[in-house]
């Protein structure tokens, strides 16, 4: 059976510089793949060539064995591949039920039943399912830029869920968000990943949550895959103490 | 509320005529106008934010088809398809370069297309006789309705801006609306969501150019006379106004602003010659304290007011 994510010799330099040189992993259904290393290591670039917002100078991704290469981001939603970003990326103007009606609401039907059919798309017990599931009940009706930033970052995370991707990307969703709410996040994940049978790839500096969260974890530094393996071996593999630590 | 806004402003509009001469009724008829065409550049620049100055390019394409087809006899009815029909496809066609670029670069294509329009319908005399322009155009009738008076032609325009109005509303509370609002803020989120921006780039532009042609549709009736230049660019810094002033993105901008750029300056002229500086001094001044426009200053008054009655009390 072919992986459900398949990255081949991947290569995206900026201006010369190489900012993923060579990478190459796959990840299977059912999966939670942590993806750590240092600053600029060329964790995003990577995510972002995978999704196709950037263009890879070289290299395949495949899903399900096709090749995915020139295909727009709302192409490759649309398969069913969610993401979020490192920078935390919310309709601030919108209501945080209307941020989780827009993450849905192209996956139902065509532009014309979009415009002629009801304005919640058919969403609105989907979305009451992802308010409640987040914890985010008392704030359903508000501005999502009134939100503090953790509640921002469920609601990020939330979006990304809404249209029972089998395949999220999810970049530093821990970042900046206090340790109770953490957990609670860390929670969230593992249930979607255990009844939803959706597949993750995580990247994260919080070390705790990846090796709680992941059930395999990829070093990245200088856009390379230093070491792979379970959170046990990472934790004490001496080349990722060194791509940390420095020589 | 709203509701009760809402209704008196109607009852105001369809009372208003009576009192008036027939150049206040002009002007009311030209207020209902250009703000179906404001209407169309808010739902692009406004909702979806991308910004165009050729929206007086649609209006012009609309009047003018209107004009050669009812002095051939045609039917109104004809010109506001055929002009609907022409600025959706012209004006998707004018969203690409949006595809490629933004911001002032946009602008700057969007105006070079305006004054491309603007030289063709000036030069172009063996279509639209040129500087000469096309006069004797009719008003229409609808089932014996002669709308030959400037009072009844003004219920038209009322009428025809009431459509327009609903099809916006419609429009903007569909997951259209919403996926407007996320191209605006933010397309890079917004098509990791599966919004497709490209296409919905092109729709915005498409759908509020063909809102500019219905406007042009019946500003060659209300005026009975066109010449190219009554839709020079000029026109669509005008629109662009009447989209800021009144608040952009807000539902009822357009006729708000198109209220204070038709209306305004009349009222200015017992200023005689003064009244385009006062005009142009109160614009400078709103927008400078007031980016949002006069709705998004209505609204601050409206949460603060509250707030400044508690701690006065
Ligand atoms: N758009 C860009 N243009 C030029 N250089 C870029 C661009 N995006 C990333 N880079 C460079 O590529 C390298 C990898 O950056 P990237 O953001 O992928 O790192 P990262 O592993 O996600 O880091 P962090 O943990 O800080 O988020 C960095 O050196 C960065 O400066
Ligand atoms: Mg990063």
């Amino acid at each position: 059976m072919a992986a459900l994510l398949e990255v081949r010799e991947l290569r995206k330099s900026f201006g010369g510089i190489g900012a993923v040189n060579g990478v190459s992993f796959a990840v299977h259904a059912g999966e939670i793949l942590g993806l750590i290393g240092p600053n600029g290591s060329g964790k995003s670039t990577l995510f972002n060539c995978i999704l196709g917002q950037l263009a890879p100078s070289s290299g395949e991704v495949r899903i399900d064995g096709r090749p995915i290469g020139g295909m727009r981001p709302c192409d490759l939603n649309r398969l069913g591949i969610g993401r979020t970003f490192q920078l935390l990326q919310v309709f601030p103007q919108l209501s945080v039920r209307e941020n989780l009606l827009l993450a849905g609401q192209e996956h139902e039907g065509g532009m014309w039943s979009r415009l002629f059919g009801p304005r919640d798309a058919g969403l609105s017990a989907a979305a009451n399912r992802m308010i409640d599931f987040f914890r985010l009940a008392a704030l359903a009706e508000e501005r999502a830029g009134a939100l503090s930033y953790g509640q921002q970052k469920l609601l990020d995370v939330a979006m990304a869920f809404m249209a029972g991707p089998r395949l999220v990307l999810l970049d530093e969703p821990a970042g900046g968000v206090n340790p109770t709410m953490l957990g609670g996040l860390r929670e969230r994940l593992k249930a979607i990943n255990e009844t939803g049978r959706s597949t993750f790839v995580v990247i994260e500096h919080n070390m705790e949550f990846v090796m709680s969260l992941c059930t395999r974890i990829l070093v990245l530094a200088e856009g390379r895959i230093i070491a792979e393996g379970a959170p046990e071996a990472i934790r004490n593999d001496r080349a990722v103490i060194e791509a940390y630590l420095g020589t | 509320m709203r509701p009760v806004l809402l209704f008196v402003g109607v009852a105001l509009l369809i009372a208003a005529p009576f009192g008036l001469k027939p150049y206040g009724i002009y002007l009311l008829s030209l207020w209902a106008v250009m703000t179906i065409a404001a209407i169309g550049l808010n739902l692009t620049l406004g909702y979806a934010g991308q910004i165009s100055l050729a929206q007086a390019s649609f209006v012009g394409i609309g009047a003018y088809t209107a004009a050669l087809l009812t002095t051939q006899g045609w039917p109104l009815g004809a010109a506001f398809a055929l002009a609907a029909l022409l600025c959706f496809v012209v004006g998707w066609l004018l969203g690409y370069p949006a595809l490629r670029v933004a911001h002032h670069y946009l602008a700057f294509v969007t105006l070079s297309f305006a004054t491309l329009v603007f030289l063709i319908l000036r030069n172009e005399e063996w279509l639209t006789k040129g500087v000469y322009g096309i006069s004797g155009i009719p008003r229409p009738a609808l089932l014996g309705w002669s709308t030959k008076a400037p009072q009844d032609f003004y219920f038209f325009c009322l009428g025809v801006l009431a459509l327009a109005s609903i099809a916006a509303w419609w429009l903007l509370r569909s997951p259209w609306g919403r996926a407007f609002t996320a191209l605006r803020e933010n397309p890079i989120r917004a098509s990791s969501l599966g919004i497709d921006t490209r296409r919905y780039t092109l729709m915005a532009f498409a759908i509020g150019s063909a809102l500019g042609g219905v406007a042009g549709v019946l500003y060659a009736p209300l005026v009975q006379f066109i010449e190219p230049t009554a839709f020079t660019p000029g026109l669509s810094f005008n629109l662009l106004l009447m989209v800021i002033v009144g608040g952009a993105g807000r539902f009822f901008g357009p006729f708000l602003g198109a209220a204070v750029s038709v209306l305004l300056p009349e009222w200015l002229r017992f200023s005689e010659g003064l009244y385009l500086m006062l005009y142009a001094v109160f614009v400078m001044i709103l927008l400078a304290f007031f980016p949002s426009g006069l709705l998004g200053l209505a609204e601050r008054l409206r949460t603060s007011w509250p707030r400044s009655s508690k701690s006065a009390s």
